[in-house]
């Protein structure tokens, strides 16, 4: 269970989470979608810590995260940010070996060793294990980050806009795989997303974020009506109903 | 045009503090008056005045110097000491210094501006590398080339050990300005006054190569006489008076701060800006450490390089 | 003892294994390590004429300021650039010798020639560490830790701060009188065969010191090389390695500048060297290939100038020129691509 309380965080003079309290339960994936510039990346980043916050509290099974050791964090909670630009030169392998480093500090036990290859393994990453991060795809490097934070083993991840620069089939099979992972690992997972299509497809709970505010939390039939997103997109758009999922129709 | 008449004012006041301060005490009521006071005089004419001319001199054209790279390069970041304009003609000095020693200073002059012409011409081409979307990159090359060649310059100084000559010329100083040893800044003059007549030119040029020929301006010769222009100031101030960093940056700058960017307008502000901000640094200079001199190139090496962060921070302040 | 070892790293299990197989970045080392070997024998050797016991305690005692120095603009470079997380940055660039220079000009400013004369070198020394850590931390507080920047803002900022303290310097240096500035000059550039032999001990142990924490650190800067958000989320206590690395680079930079004065691009010539040699980025080869690198250039550059062209001391002025070269080359592709 994730609870946040009274957030506020400001760049400047301008404030970008505005007295933001919200709750995530354990299980399942819950989606955060609105416009630009509606705080979902920098909520994220209070709640993985990467932020401090100018006011409020966060607490992950009731560890409150700026207090916390960051080792003992990093063993309970992953955040994937979407820009991972680094200098290093690694292999996939040795990307998502990383995600161990909570665990062993750097030195792999054979346990270690079993997870790097069950997180190669469900990332479909096995015949790219020796390649070098510069050498691959967007959707392959996308894909190797997230086996990274797989294998770090946290009971939640967040991964702020994993489908960023992904083309639709590569978008709907990590979908899927999230999907998978929450399922069959029982971990909670919380995404930014911008699509708010593959977020009713996919997700448990919907947060919908304007202007540094949580307008609704439910699932995703309550929050993906046309009422709901004329308030959080100041846009007209129609609902369909197909296979029991809300399809929103915003390209009129 | 008040404005303008008033910075004019401004700097003369500078002028004449100028003449009026210094080691040896001159009395400049009595010069005024006409009194034979033949001493004095003697220093106003031989030591004073030839120096407070060199300083408007000096400076003026050091201002224009920039403002016209910053129009040719498109970037307000450049200048002679930026862009190894500065460290070519120095290399330039030094070869001729060493190939033929007995070369009037005119002739020395002409093939330290013909390193600087080098040199920027190499810069130019340096940039063909460089995506012209970040605009902090320009100068960081620039900086870099100039310490490159500074490098070799500083190699040959060495082995010839000319390196405390060297070290003379890097460090721009007024204090040896004499009468018949600064006569060659007056170049300085013609190339301010020429940049001032085809400043608009140099705004086309600027906007690149298909622009200016849809103009019906020849790009290739506009060019090349704006960078004629800088080398032959750069090398003059060179040889007279040593370097003087950041000058061409700072002034243009605090010009374009205060005007806004027309560029024909800007030419007689930063004449005179230049040569007020010249002038005041050397006063300061001469009076901070009383009788000791404190040489222009530090006074406006602080002033400027701590100006020139001020200018890359408000960019960015601007910019998010 | 596993337990005991237990006790003390809780990380390491039984049946540990390293993250990379060594291979060609061993190969590398060791064909590094015996360059330099090669290059510190030429150097104590080549050319001496007459007296054995007097030559080689003298070169001894230059050799190892030279290797000291080869150490800590090694090491500083190659830590500086994994915390600012990027390939073009070094301490020197950032104007940090510029700073020594400066905080050891304004310390004889303000506390007048007199008491700097008569200071104990080390208690000074002490002194001129603990300013440099206050600015440099500063600065490095003010780049880095706050929004996201350009890169090359940051260098050129960087630079010209560097220009900056120089001036600054500069411009005390001409307040002093004439005589108290030739003391200080003196203080600047130590030559190796005149520096006090006792800090140059103390300075060893300082450096060993200095390894000893990195050996023991080492894992925490590959994960710091992954950048700023996967390091804290790799449960990294982002804060305190990054003072910890500013205060270790800070006491080496005040090392090598007291020792040679300021070299601007020899620690990115070897640290780039370094990066292209290895081809991955396990601070485990990086460090040592850059440490040996800078020995092969300081050592081997001094000998071959000395012995083989009888240049003399113009080292600097040729590095000085390749690091420039190598720079640009940087840059220029780095913004290409």
């Amino acid at each position: 269970m994730i609870n946040a309380t009274g957030l506020m965080k400001s760049f400047g003079k301008t404030p970008v989470i505005n007295d933001v309290s919200v709750s995530l339960a354990a299980g399942g994936i819950t989606s955060i979608v609105g416009p630009n510039g509606a705080g979902k990346s920098t909520l994220l980043a209070l709640i993985s810590r990467l932020m401090r916050a100018d006011a409020g509290t966060v607490t992950v099974d009731g560890l409150d995260v700026w207090t916390t050791p960051a080792s003992v964090l990093a063993r309970r909670l992953s955040i994937l940010r979407q820009d991972n630009h680094m200098t290093a030169r690694l292999s996939v392998r040795d990307l998502v070996a990383f995600g161990r480093y909570p665990h062993s500090q750097g030195r792999l036990t054979l346990e270690d060793k079993a997870h790097v290859e069950r997180a190669l393994d469900y990332m479909a990453l096995n015949d790219l294990q020796h390649r070098f991060l510069d050498e691959l795809s967007g959707g392959q490097r996308q894909r190797a980050f997230v086996a990274m934070v797989l294998c770090q083993d946290t009971d939640y991840l967040l991964l702020d806009e994993p489908l960023n620069n992904l083309d639709m089939k590569h978008a709907a099979s990590m979908m899927k795989l999230l999907r998978r992972v929450s399922v069959e690992l029982g971990k909670t997972i919380v995404l930014v997303l911008h699509d708010i299509n593959f977020a009713g497809y996919y997700s448990d709970q919907i947060v919908a974020m304007r202007d540094g505010r949580v307008l609704r939390q439910g699932p995703p039939a309550e929050v993906i009506t046309s009422e709901v997103l004329r308030e959080v997109y100041d846009m007209e758009i129609q609902v369909r109903e197909i296979d029991g999922k809300p399809l929103a129709l915003f390209y009129e | 045009m008040i404005a303008l008449g008033l910075g004019l004012l401004v700097t003369a006041v500078l002028a004449m503090i100028s003449l009026l301060i210094g080691a040896a005490d001159t009395n400049i009521l009595s010069l005024l008056w006409g009194l034979p006071d033949d001493q004095a005089s003697q220093i106003l004419m031989i030591s004073r005045l030839p120096r407070t001319l060199a300083l408007i001199l000096a400076g003026s054209s050091l201002g224009i110097a920039g403002l016209v790279m910053q129009m040719i390069v498109r970037n307000r970041f450049v200048e002679p000491s930026t862009t190894g304009t500065t460290e070519s003609a120095m290399l330039g000095f030094l070869v001729v210094t060493l190939l033929a020693p007995d070369w009037p200073i005119m002739g020395k002059m002409l093939v330290a501006a013909g390193f600087a012409l080098m040199g920027m011409f190499l810069f130019l081409r340096l940039l063909k590398f460089v995506p012209l979307r970040d605009v902090v990159l320009v100068p960081l090359v620039g900086i870099m080339l100039a310490g490159v060649i500074g490098a070799i310059t500083s190699f040959f100084a060495y082995r010839f050990n000319l390196l405390p000559m060297l070290l003379g010329w890097s460090m721009g100083d007024f204090s040896g300005v004499l009468r018949g040893r600064y006569e060659l800044l007056w170049i300085g003059l013609g190339c301010t006054i020429a940049a001032g007549i085809a400043a608009d030119r140099f705004t086309v040029a600027g906007m690149g190569r298909e622009f200016t020929t849809n103009l019906g301006l020849n790009y290739r010769r506009t060019m090349l006489f704006g960078l004629v222009i800088v080398s032959l100031i750069a090398s003059v101030c060179l040889v007279s008076v040593g370097s003087i960093p950041f000058l061409g940056l700072v002034v243009p700058n605090v010009v374009s701060l205060i005007l806004g960017d027309n560029m024909r307008r800007a030419v007689p502000w930063v004449a005179v800006g230049g040569a007020a901000f010249v002038l005041a640094g050397d006063i300061l200079g001469r009076v901070v450490r009383y009788p000791y001199e404190v040489p222009i190139s530090v006074v406006v090496g602080v002033i400027g390089s701590a100006f020139f962060i001020l200018l890359l921070l408000r960019r960015r302040t601007n910019a998010a | 003892m596993p337990h005991e070892a237990n006790l003390r790293l809780p990380g390491r299990r039984v049946g540990e294994q390293r993250f990379v197989t060594p291979g060609r970045p061993a190969l590398v080392l060791g064909l590094l390590g015996m360059i330099a070997l090669v290059s510190i024998c030429c150097f104590m050797t080549l050319g001496v004429k007459g007296n054995w016991g007097f030559v080689l305690p003298y070169r001894g005692q230059k050799l190892a300021g030279l290797l000291l120095v080869a150490c800590a603009v090694a090491l500083s470079t190659v830590l500086f650039q994994t915390v600012t997380n990027n390939r073009i940055l070094t301490p020197s660039i950032m104007g940090f010798d510029a700073l020594y220079v400066l905080v050891q000009t304004g310390i004889m400013f303000f506390l007048g020639t007199g008491v700097f004369a008569l200071m104990d070198p080390f208690l000074r020394f002490g002194m001129e560490v603990v300013l440099m850590i206050g600015f440099s931390g500063l600065l490095f507080r003010w780049l880095f830790l706050g929004e996201e920047r350009s890169l090359h803002l940051v260098v050129l900022i960087g630079i010209i701060c560097g220009v900056f303290f120089r001036s600054v310097s500069n411009f005390m240096q001409r307040m002093l009188d004439p005589n108290a500035f030739q003391v200080l000059q003196d203080s600047f550039f130590a030559s190796f065969s005149t520096i006090d032999p006792m800090l140059l001990k103390l300075s060893w142990v300082v450096v060993l010191a200095i390894v000893l924490l990195l050996w023991r650190m080492g894992h925490v800067f590959d994960v710091l090389n992954l950048g700023r958000a996967t390091a804290i989320n790799l449960g990294v206590n982002y804060r305190r390695v990054v003072i910890t690395i500013l205060l270790i680079i800070s006491v080496l930079v005040a090392i090598s500048t007291a020792l040679v004065g300021p070299i601007t691009f020899f620690g990115l010539l070897v640290a780039s060297l370094a990066h292209g040699l290895i081809g991955n980025s396990r601070h485990r080869y990086i460090l040592p290939a850059a440490v040996l690198l800078a020995v092969i250039c300081l050592v081997g550059g001094q000998t071959l100038l000395e012995r083989v062209f009888a240049f003399d001391t113009a080292l600097s002025i040729i590095i000085e020129f390749l690091g420039g070269i190598v720079f640009i080359v940087l840059v220029i592709r780095g913004a290409a691509r």
